[in-house]
């Protein structure tokens, strides 16, 4: 957790082209640490594209990376473990247990005592009862909380999240939100993607939203909800 | 550069077919057919050389995400699977009035029907392994594995008892070209098919270079149709 | 390598957990001997001549359905964002999954050869150990090249025929090692199979190595 002053991204005119077709047509981003950034935008605008570069998963077609001040084309593969990423996907194997799973991602990690993080990860993500069926009988709800988890193992700086309310009952939304809320007083920087604008008002400290593979509006500080609402219909709605 | 390989083609190719036709002696065994030899022979190592290419293209292209390279390899592997063809096809044209057989597992029919395979399925990679980057990719992974096959395939062949004795490799290597024009004709057939090649491969990467280009401007035009509505 | 051990336990207990692979390869792998036997439907006296020759061509068939699962669980669920988004090595993710189907494969050649022996009237006690040999060259060989591939047809469009096309031509020259190495080893032991056996360890490295080197250009967008 050295070099505190090092914002965790800084993007800069990022491009990506798949098939000639640019979903990011030059993304602009910086996350300091501690921020909570919340990307808003339409489906098709980029955040899934924009949200795996950041992970280290999808190389830019053009522009400049760092994370924590290093630059990430050239990366050690040492760099991952200060990231956490929560895709659309659980990245769990659905025929093991939820345990194994962790168990499995703690070994990959080099995580010293794995079996003490992993229990002391499954209790943090409320699944205890669960931690020996396979996730193929999980809910939505139980996934994305385990998906959490396995991002959480290795206790990263930067958690990287798409779309982690999607799919999920009230009660799941709020268990969600408050385990992102404690991550956030621990100091963890987030970034993560939504279009749900109430999500924004609770748990960002800073928002942005992404069209057209461009961000479009950014807010320093924390924005009420209205003003987010607001400006996410004049960006949106200017380009039918 | 434009006119002087089309140029080069008729040339070298008139001079192949005098030679070829009008120059060398009636080989004493084949009679006339053999003279198609000469142009199995060439094609075979048309075939050979654009192997290399498309491997080497494809080296260049996985170092460093060379375009062009990838449109090398693309354009090779078809002009390799052209000649590969033709080679499979002068053989039986070439067998069967001279040993009764239109096919033989030869070592050498052998790895070129397995040579034609892996350029077939580098093609078919292409085609309809979908629209990706991530194709260029895959296709220059399968370009490079099928080059270091190739010395593997060369021995192992050599392994098969054979439908039949080699017949072929007795005449080839060496021991029918007594003529001295023999073996010029060999030479000139091979200038010929390789400026050939050249050629179609000229053509074919800046079909290839045009074709992306007329995408992108179709992609770039059908976005401002979307803005301006 | 570590990363590469963990990996193949993984790969090792969903395999144990859900039994899919080696379920199918038993069924599988009787229908295609039965298929090829009764195909040729040869003379008693005549039938372990084609042992060789049916027992590898059962085997690429059976081993091509075995290897592309090892890919499809992962691509279910993004599991190999997962491993990607690790301080793993993509080369140690390529070993891990290349043991993984060694090990796989192994299996499957324990229950193809003693039904081939049974079917084909062939005696496999006397050469049990050069078989094995042999047996063990074509399954790393087959396993190196495949596992490499299989990454590359799990990602593209025509996935279920992407990979037998792309595979078969580059494994010719392994199905000749291993049916001139077997058809040696069941006549008189390894020795008669040398020539057979260097082909097939030249394969073998190569496409190690190969693939040790390339993989990562394939899994990395």
């Amino acid at each position: 957790m050295a070099l505190l002053n090092e914002p965790p991204v800084r993007a800069d005119g990022l491009v990506r082209t798949f098939g000639g077709v640019p979903v990011l047509a030059g993304v602009d981003l910086t996350v300091e640490p501690g921020e909570v950034v919340a990307l808003l935008g339409p489906n098709g605008a980029g955040k899934s594209t924009l949200l795996r570069i950041l992970a280290l998963l999808l190389r830019p077609t053009s522009g400049r990376l760092a994370m924590f001040g290093v630059d990430a084309a050239t990366a050690a593969p040492e760099l991952r473990r200060r990231i956490g990423y929560v895709g659309h996907e659980s990245l769990c194997y659905a025929d093991l247990t939820a345990a194994e799973n962790l168990d499995f991602y703690a070994q990959l990690f080099g995580i010293e005592d794995a079996s003490a993080r992993v229990a002391e990860l499954i209790a943090w993500a409320g699944l205890e009862h669960a931690a020996r069926r396979p996730v193929r009988v999980f809910s939505r709800g139980m996934t994305q909380r385990l998906a959490l988890a396995r991002a959480m193992l290795h206790t990263p700086d930067l958690l990287l999240l798409d779309e982690p309310f999607s799919g999920l009952d009230p009660d799941a939304v709020a268990a969600l939100e408050q385990r992102l809320l404690d991550l956030r007083l621990a100091g963890h920087s987030i970034l993560l993607s939504t279009h749900d604008l109430d999500r924004v008002a609770t748990i960002a400290t800073r928002v942005a939203i992404l069209h057209r593979g461009r961000v479009a509006w950014a807010q320093e500080g924390g924005a009420p909800a209205m003003v987010v609402a607001a400006a996410y219909q004049t960006v949106i709605g200017r380009r039918a | 550069m434009r006119r002087l390989l089309p140029a080069s083609v008729f040339v070298t190719m008139m001079a192949a077919l005098y030679v070829v036709f009008m120059v060398v002696p009636t080989e004493r065994e084949m009679g006339i057919v053999q003279r198609i030899f000469y142009f199995h022979v060439a094609s075979a190592w048309v075939a050979f050389l654009g192997f290399f290419l498309v491997a080497g293209a494809s080296a260049v292209h996985l170092w460093n995400g060379s375009r062009p390279a990838d449109r090398l390899a693309q354009a090779s592997a078809e002009i390799g699977v052209l000649f590969c063809t033709l080679v499979l096809v002068t053989g039986p044209l070439w067998a069967r009035p001279i040993w009764g057989v239109w096919w033989t597992w030869d070592p050498r029919l052998t790895m070129t029907v397995i040579l034609w395979a892996i350029y077939a399925s580098y093609l078919m990679l292409r085609a309809f392994g979908g629209e990706d980057d991530a194709i260029r990719r895959y296709a220059a992974v399968l370009g490079i594995v099928g080059v270091l096959d190739i010395p593997i395939i060369q021995v192992s062949v050599h392994l098969l008892r054979g439908i039949h004795p080699s017949v072929i490799t007795r005449n080839e290597g060496g021991s029918g070209l007594v003529d001295p024009w023999m073996r010029i004709g060999l030479l000139i057939s091979s200038v010929a098919l390789i400026v050939l090649a050249g050629w179609l491969l000229a053509l074919r990467m800046r079909t290839a270079r045009l074709g992306e280009e007329v995408a992108a401007l179709r992609r770039s035009a059908l976005e401002r149709k979307g803005e301006a509505a | 390598m570590r990363g590469a051990l963990v990996i193949l336990r993984k790969d090792l207990r969903i395999e144990w957990r859900t039994r899919e692979s080696l379920a199918s390869v038993f069924v599988l792998g009787v229908l295609l001997l039965v298929v090829f036997t009764v195909a040729h439907d040869p003379e008693p006296d005549a039938a372990p001549a084609l042992a060789p020759a049916v027992l590898w061509a059962t085997f690429v068939f059976t081993g091509l359905l075995g290897i592309q699962r090892g890919f499809l669980l992962e691509r279910e669920n993004d599991c190999l964002a997962g491993l990607l988004s690790s301080p793993v090595d993509p080369a140690a993710i390529y070993v891990g999954k290349v043991a993984a189907n060694v090990a796989l494969l192994a299996v499957t050649q324990a229950i193809l050869v003693p039904l081939t022996g049974l079917f084909l009237h062939v005696d496999l006690w006397p050469v049990l150990p050069g078989l094995a040999i042999v047996l063990l060259l074509g399954n790393v060989g087959f396993a190196a090249l495949s596992t490499l591939f299989a990454a590359i047809a799990v990602r593209t469009r025509a996935r279920e025929v992407m990979l037998p096309l792309l595979l078969l031509p580059l494994l010719v020259p392994l199905l000749i090692g291993t049916v001139s190495a077997t058809r040696g080893v069941l006549a008189g032991g390894l020795a008669a199979g040398g020539d057979a056996v260097t082909v097939l360890l030249a394969f073998d490295v190569v496409f190690a190595v190969a693939g040790w080197l390339l993989f990562a250009y394939v899994v990395r967008d």
